[in-house]
């Protein structure tokens, strides 16, 4: 078993909400049948999330469609607003600022710098009328590098990695087929060498030998580079190949977390037995 | 009978608000100040941007050039200068240095502008990241964050696929070390005037509802890659058929029936004004 000893995240009391709230919100909040304010209809897609990533670990987040997976990662990642909440970043100021306190300047230097996401849709990730190689580059450009020869070389070095062959490099990834967008927006999420990446059911949607790659791939990208990863899923099965540990959501809440074999093998919550015996 | 419009065609109401957003183009170069774009007697996209600022900057004192693709002659800048000339009763010319405000489309003239000196140029598509992103409240954000990669990632992307920046026109250029902007489809050749200039340049867009500017003396850089520099039209060798010139921005002609290729000066004035001079005939 691998020992996790260096902080690269720290996230605390992470709340998402779509309303204004009221005085009986934090009665509510305990309800987990529900992930809103039965008074004032306060929509809660995270309440009160916390947890720690370590370097080189790889951290699921598993849960059903609507259990607040995608908008915690997304709030990670600057993509919505919390409510609440606050993260810290080791490699920014070594972890002694909350990055939601940035300048939204900042916020972009640090998705450009320190973070990488890959979504389930690779419209969201990448340019689909540019070239595979230019979705490579705009990372770099974003990050300062204003040299053709070194950028091109470090994104075919990083389309090497993925296995995107050199003669589909020129071409434009709304001509490939998933696993391939998926790949490509792999590369493109690494090509500053994040400390963190995140991704968002990468796999989803995609058949079962397509899977099995980009899954692999995730594994030897993590194992090579030690990369540091949060990993959303409502399979199991992802969470199970993947994950060092797994956070198990229920209506926006953390209701079980631990080691991902503890979780599979002898889970606590009554949601967590189903989805595990739904696996099985 | 004919219509008894207000001086140059707009109310002043218009034309003071129009002013307004003029003012505050001048005040942040290259930034795009959106404002009410009226409907003009031209279609939208034939010069209604440019033709909104002429008309509500224009003096009596004023005298008016208007140029198209280099032009004097051609119909939408003739019939620009006579709506002009019929609703001011101002003089027009087509000698650069002898007009107080010149609106163009694609061309900056060849001859040098002066202190005082406005020159109007239509702009099609004033968004240099809108290749990138389509939705304008982003692209907005990303003005804000001076976020540029996008118009960078077009270069790049041409760069990439021919080897070198293709596209002759409205190459980006980086404005007072702030904001990018898309100097309208001028040649690549006409970026390096828009540097220092000392006349007053303004940028109007009618249909996209947009007005920006650049100063006088305002810092302006093409936008180029270490290792692939900004780099003008390729004219090595060539020179104009009329008048002999050889250091401006020349047309390419072919003659149908003997396929012969020549060369001419593409701002027609500025070539009649040589010739008149005494250049080659």
């Amino acid at each position: 078993m691998q020992d996790f000893e260096k902080k690269v995240l720290s996230v605390k009391n992470i709340t998402r909400q779509f309303g204004e709230g009221c005085e009986y919100c934090n009665e509510d909040k305990s309800n987990l049948n529900r992930n809103y304010c039965s008074h004032c209809y306060t929509i809660y897609a995270c309440r009160d999330v916390s947890f720690d990533l370590y370097e080189g670990e790889i951290l699921g987040i598993v849960g059903e469609s609507g259990s607040g997976k995608s908008t915690l990662v997304r709030s990670l990642y600057f993509e919505q607003e919390v409510a609440k909440g606050e993260v810290y970043l080791f490699s920014h100021k070594e972890g002694k600022e909350n990055i939601f306190n940035t300048t939204s300047q900042q916020k972009r230097y640090l998705r450009d710098y320190s973070l990488g996401m890959v979504y389930q849709n690779p419209y969201l990730g990448l340019q689909m009328k540019f070239s595979a190689i230019s979705n490579i580059a705009q990372k770099l450009i974003a990050a300062g590098s204003r040299n053709v020869g070194q950028i091109s070389s470090c994104a075919n070095e990083l389309l090497d990695v993925v296995k995107i062959e050199e003669f589909r490099r020129k071409d434009a990834p709304s001509t490939f087929s998933g696993g391939m967008q998926q790949r490509v927006q792999i590369a493109k999420a690494l090509s500053n060498n994040p400390p963190v990446l995140f991704l968002d059911e990468v796999t989803t949607g995609l058949d079962l030998s397509v899977q099995a790659n980009v899954l692999d791939l995730i594994r030897k990208i993590q194992r090579d580079l030690n990369i540091s990863m949060i990993i959303v899923s409502h399979d199991l099965g992802v969470i199970k190949m993947l994950a060092n540990r797994t956070l198990v959501m229920l209506e926006g809440c953390v209701i079980e977390s631990g080691l991902t074999d503890q979780i599979l093998e002898d889970p606590q919550q009554p949601y967590t037995q189903q989805l595990v015996h739904s696996l099985l | 009978m004919e219509n008894q419009y207000n001086f140059a065609f707009f109310d002043e109401g218009s034309k003071r608000e129009i002013r307004r957003a003029t003012l505050k183009a001048i005040a942040i170069p290259g930034y795009q100040v959106p404002f009410a774009s009226r409907e003009m007697p031209i279609a939208r996209g034939w010069g209604t941007g440019g033709l909104q600022l002429t008309l509500s900057l224009v003096t009596k004192k004023d005298i008016i050039k208007v140029i198209d693709q280099g032009t004097d002659e051609s119909v939408n800048a003739v019939s620009i200068k006579s709506l002009v000339r019929k609703t001011t009763g101002i003089k027009d010319t087509v000698d650069t240095s002898k007009a107080s405000l010149i609106q163009s489309r694609h061309r900056i003239p060849e001859e040098e502008l002066k202190k005082g000196q406005i020159l109007v140029l239509q702009v099609p598509m004033p968004e240099p990241l809108r290749f990138v992103e389509s939705s304008e409240y982003k692209t907005k954000r990303l003005h804000a964050d001076g976020e540029y990669s996008g118009a960078w990632l077009v270069l790049f992307e041409k760069i990439v696929k021919f080897g070198m920046v293709t596209g002759g026109a409205a190459h980006p250029v980086f404005v007072h070390n702030r904001y990018v902007m898309t100097p309208s489809p001028i040649p690549k050749y006409d970026n390096s005037k828009l540097n220092e200039s000392e006349a007053l340049i303004l940028l109007g867009a009618g249909r996209e509802k947009k007005i920006y500017a650049v100063p006088p003396y305002t810092k302006v850089v093409s936008l180029a890659f270490e290792d692939y520099p900004f780099e003008l039209e390729d004219q090595t060798g060539l020179k104009c058929n009329l008048c002999g010139a050889a250091n401006v921005f020349l047309d390419e002609i072919k003659t149908e029936e003997t396929d012969e290729v020549y060369y001419q000066c593409n701002d027609s004035s500025d070539c009649l004004k040589r010739l008149n001079k005494g250049g080659k005939s």
